[in-house]
This record gives structure tokens, C-alpha cells and sequence, in this order.
């Protein structure tokens, strides 16, 4: 079967060798036998998946199938929900963030996360980057730190001029490329982007493209998306999801993302890209 | 068969619509009608008063003695009695019902929180006169008496401390719907930069519900300074310009009680100061509600 569709892959990404189960120091994050749970209803069974230090993974798959589920547990944002629980082993360097004691607030400054829809606090455009440095106990220079973070979302140009002005006057595109700024000025090591994009029109979500791509040298992403051609644009491995039969959302195929895009091992993983489902 | 009679349906449904619109209209109408009946008898005993008294000495004078000789005009008293009863009130509402705002909304468990709101919100269905009570036989006697001996049996402290008692539930709720209604994805923002459970109610939430807790701050001050039957039996009845929380005093409210409960005649002088203090509460919780608007305004960060 020859995909109809065909996919634009990033021409600067680093190809790594083609080991499809990365192993080795060089991992960052790994989920070990994970399962979440909200309440009685099990969303995730059995998520077992490593991530690659200073590389985009994409995780992709129909709607309803655990992505962002998945997602959060990367930095215990699902405990916010009162019923959720979670299962197995999350190893972020070495050491298991849902051991006992450890400190979900540590979790998420070391885990920036930025949201599906643009969320700037509705403070003024400095307030926005300066927060988690403020709240963090940052003793230094906050302008520096709010420039540089600002500079590597590449809004500084836009709003040199009006930090002081209100953030919810930016437009969609810039208000996301603040939100990434603000995770930046925590100075995270990874950062989980929840459909960065999808709230966006064109032009602004090729700007985020852009902006991720040239993240990934410092940072190592993590993107939920459900639109496959921004994970065969922007991602270096591709995890593709669904739901089974209970509704419990699990991983069928995780590989390099030109490896999913063009020869899938799995028959799903294939007639979802090729837009049979979903 | 079924099509024409839907139609009388339809005939018949607009005429009784245009008879709802008109009646509504009229229930409208009617308490518009009464609020300005309410003001204009107000203001016509208002100025009959003022025909025999000069307003410099009313907004001036520091004695307030109209049932007495010699006769003195002065609202300052009573003033200063309303203004210590709801500055006192709100020391013991705002921070209570602030602090339980914030906990119901950022950190109660919901078997907690469905507990503790009906809980609170009893509070607000105990009669005034009953809190008027429990400021006398309890908090006078029992509480300030101990501590400061020389408080007086009728005190602004007891009237203070039962009115916050009573707003409390005002703050709290009205404080508590704006804090939950401030997105969650606010929230999340936060903890995803690693901010703890009170920094996101604190740097966060509070400051972006800040015009809707202002808003509960000063209704239930509007509904502190318009209290009258907790004062009037627990603050006492002796108009005074002093600060001390101890002694005896009377509000505009209080004030108005007891010369309507007594046997003052209509049309005399003494039956027009209720009126004229009157129109200057009313005055006062005008001001009040324009500041407030003022403040909301000013000090908004909208999150939409």
C-alpha cells in the first residue's frame, strides 16, 4: 500500500542513527509500565516509551486516545485533577518523579509545559516571563532573563517597545510565543507542547514550527499534535496512539518520525496517516 | 386537521405573549416607581428639615442630641458610630471570609467544600435581632468584659465583631464564585512553572478575580453600614464622637430605630432628623456603590 499523502520532513533535523528504541545515556525522560487512571475509567495501560535528549517527539493519534494524557505525565500535571492516578515509573534522569518525596513543584520547574490554547496570565508582557523566575526565587538581573527568554521565542522584536502593556492585547500567535517564553525563562530542560499550534492560523503556527526547531538545540520537546504533517515537519521521532476497546489509550508504534511516515511497521499506524481514520 | 389548529395555537400564544411582556414591563415599572417614591419622600421631609436647621450645623456639629435640651444637630456622631461599626465589621470579614474564599475554592476537597459552603451560608439565614442577642449575653459579658474591664455593657467592638460575623458569608461567597471563575487554564500555567498550591491562589487567581473580591468587600460593607437591629442592641444608643470601641454609641441606623419606635409626632423637628439622617445614609451607600464601580474598573485584569 503506497501512502497517497506525502510528507514534507525538516530538512535540519539531526538525524540521529536508526536506532528506533533509543537506550543509553543520552535519554532524558522514560515512562516505565505506566497507567493513569480517572476514577474507575483507565485513560492510559501500559505506556512504556523513552525520549532523547535535545530532540522534538511527536506524539500523534485520533482524538479521545490519551495524547495529552500522556503528555501530563511527564510532570504530574495530572494529579490536579482530584480523581486522577498514575502507575509505574516516570525515570527524568536517572530518578523516578513519582517516587515518595519527591517534589511535584521541583518536577515542573525542571518540565516547562506549554498549553493547547494561548494562556498568558493577564498581567503585562514582562509580568508574564518574569513570574516563574519571580516565583522561583530568582536573585539576578529579571530584565536580562526576560529579554534572553523573550529573544529565544523570538518575540523580542515584537514587544521591546510594550512590556509593560497588558499580554492579552498580542494576537494568538505572539500570546503562544509568550507562553513559550515564559516556560523558557524558568529554564527547564524539557518542554511539553499540548497542540502548541492548533489554536493558531498558518502563518503563526509556521512561526512555532520554526521557533521549535531551533528550541530543540538547548531544549528536548515533547508535542502532542493531531496534525500529522506538523509531526512529519517538526519531530524527530514520532509515538502514534490510540484507544482500544475500553477506551484506554496505549502506544502502537514509536519510531524515528520519517521511519512511521513511510514505512509503518503496524497496519494502524498506517491507515491513520494515510487519513483512512480519525 | 392538526394544521389549523396549530395555527389558533400560534394566534393564541402571541396574544398572551404580548400580555407577559406587558406585565413584566409592569413589575419593572412598579419597582422603579417605589425606589423613586422611596427618594422623593426622602427628600421632601429632608428638606423640610433643612428649612429649620442649617446643613453647616448638620454636617458640622459634634453633638447629636435632637430628643433633648438643649437641642443639638450635628450627624457627626453618627456618623462616626456607623463608619467604626463597618470599618470594625469588615477587620472581622475580610480577612475570615477572604481566607475561606480561597481555601473552598483553590484547596477543599469537594466533600469538603460541599460541607463547609451550606455550612457558611447558614451563617447568613440567623436573624440580625439573634446576633444582636449573642453580641449582649455572649461577646459583651462573656468575651470583651473579661479582657477589658472597663467595656461598657453597650460597645462598638460587640456590634462590630457580630456584624463581620454576619457579612462573612457574603465575602466568602461572592469572593469564592469570582476566585471559580477564573480559568483553569490560569492555574495550569502557573503549576506548570512550578509554582505551589498558594502561590497560585495568591499571584494568580486572586489578582485576576481581584475586581470581582473587591466587589464582595464592598456589598458586604454597604450591608454592614446599613445594619440596624444587632447595632441597635448591641452598640447601644448614645450618639458619641470617640474611637474607643469600648464605650457606647449609636449609628444612623440605630439612631433611626429609636426615634421610630418611639413616641415622636409626625411633622415635628424631632420626627424629621430620622429622615434627614436617612437621606444621608442613603447618600453615603450611593457613594459607596459609585466608588466601588470606580475601583472594579480601575483595578480589573480581565482575563478574556
Amino acid at each position: 500500500m503506497v501512502s497517497p499523502l506525502r510528507f514534507e520532513f525538516g530538512s535540519s533535523l539531526p538525524q540521529s542513527a536508526g536506532d528506533p528504541h533509543p537506550a543509553g545515556n543520552n535519554l532524558v525522560l522514560e515512562a516505565r509500565s505506566v497507567r493513569v487512571w480517572y476514577g474507575n475509567f483507565m485513560a492510559l495501560r501500559d505506556i512504556s516509551i523513552a525520549i532523547q535528549r535535545n530532540q522534538i517527539t511527536a506524539i500523534i493519534g485520533p482524538s479521545g486516545c490519551g495524547k495529552s494524557t500522556l503528555l501530563r505525565i511527564f510532570n504530574r500535571m495530572n494529579e490536579l485533577i482530584p480523581t486522577a492516578r498514575t502507575e509505574g515509573q516516570v525515570i527524568f534522569n536517572g530518578e523516578d518523579i513519582y517516587a515518595d518525596g519527591t517534589d511535584p513543584v521541583e518536577i515542573r520547574q525542571r518540565i516547562g509545559m506549554v498549553f493547547q490554547k494561548p494562556n498568558p496570565f493577564p498581567k503585562s508582557i514582562y509580568e508574564n516571563v518574569a513570574f516563574g523566575p519571580r516565583i522561583n526565587g530568582f536573585r539576578g538581573n529579571l530584565d536580562e532573563v526576560v529579554e534572553h527568554s523573550l529573544r529565544q521565542a523570538a518575540l523580542w522584536d515584537e514587544v521591546k517597545d510594550k512590556l509593560r502593556h497588558s499580554a492579552l492585547a498580542l494576537s494568538g500567535g505572539q500570546q503562544q510565543r509568550l507562553c513559550i517564553a515564559r516556560a523558557l525563562a524558568v529554564e527547564p530542560e524539557v518542554i511539553l507542547m499540548d497542540e502548541p499550534a492548533s489554536a493558531l492560523d498558518p502563518s503563526a503556527t509556521l512561526k512555532i514550527e520554526e521557533l521549535m526547531r531551533s528550541l530543540a538545540r538547548n531544549y528536548t520537546i515533547i508535542i502532542v499534535t493531531h496534525n500529522m504533517q506538523e509531526a512529519a515537519r517538526v519531530s524527530d521521532r514520532t509515538a502514534f496512539m490510540l484507544a482500544d476497546e475500553q477506551r484506554a489509550g496505549h502506544i502502537i508504534e514509536y519510531d524515528l518520525t520519517k521511519a512511521i511516515f513511510t514505512k509503518p511497521r503496524d497496519q494502524r499506524t498506517e491507515d491513520y496517516i494515510t487519513g483512512r481514520f480519525g | 386537521m392538526p394544521r389549523p389548529r396549530a395555527h389558533a395555537t400560534r394566534a393564541s400564544s402571541r396574544l398572551s405573549e404580548r400580555a407577559m411582556g406587558s406585565m413584566l414591563f409592569l413589575c419593572a415599572a412598579l419597582s422603579i416607581l417605589t425606589t423613586v417614591g422611596i427618594v422623593l419622600s426622602l427628600l421632601g421631609e429632608t428638606l423640610a428639615f433643612f428649612s429649620e436647621v442649617s446643613p453647616i450645623e448638620f454636617f458640622s456639629g459634634t453633638q447629636w442630641t435632637p430628643l433633648f435640651q438643649p437641642k443639638h444637630f450635628g450627624i457627626l456622631p453618627l456618623i462616626n458610630g456607623t463608619v467604626m461599626v463597618a470599618l470594625g465589621a469588615s477587620l472581622v470579614a475580610v480577612p475570615i471570609g477572604l481566607g475561606s474564599a480561597i481555601y473552598l475554592s483553590e484547596y477543599a476537597p469537594e466533600r469538603v467544600r460541599n460541607l463547609v459552603k451550606p455550612a457558611l451560608e447558614v451563617l447568613a439565614g440567623i436573624p440580625t435581632v439573634v446576633y444582636g442577642y449573642f453580641a449582649l449575653q455572649f461577646i459583651t459579658p462573656d468575651i470583651l468584659q473579661r479582657l477589658f474591664p472597663e467595656a461598657s455593657v453597650f460597645n462598638a467592638a460587640s456590634a462590630s465583631i457580630v456584624v463581620g460575623i454576619m457579612i462573612i458569608p457574603m465575602v466568602s461567597s461572592l469572593s469564592e464564585d469570582a476566585l471559580s471563575a477564573v480559568p483553569r487554564d490560569l492555574r495550569e500555567a502557573a503549576y506548570g512553572l512550578g509554582a505551589t498550591k498558594f502561590e497560585v491562589a495568591t499571584r494568580v487567581v486572586l489578582p485576576a478575580a481581584l475586581s470581582g473580591v473587591f466587589a464582595s468587600f464592598i456589598l458586604a460593607l454597604s450591608r454592614a453600614i446599613g445594619e440596624t437591629m444587632a447595632v441597635s442592641l448591641a452598640a447601644g444608643s448614645t450618639p458619641r464622637l470617640t474611637l474607643n470601641f469600648l464605650e457606647s454609641i449609636q449609628t444612623m441606623t440605630a439612631y433611626i430605630v429609636q426615634v421610630s419606635l418611639g413616641d415622636t409626632p409626625a411633622g415635628t423637628i424631632e420626627f424629621r432628623t430620622i429622615f434627614a439622617v436617612g437621606t444621608t445614609l442613603f447618600a453615603i451607600t450611593l457613594g459607596m456603590n459609585l466608588l466601588s464601580d470606580w475601583v472594579i474598573r480601575r483595578y480589573r485584569e480581565a482575563y478574556r
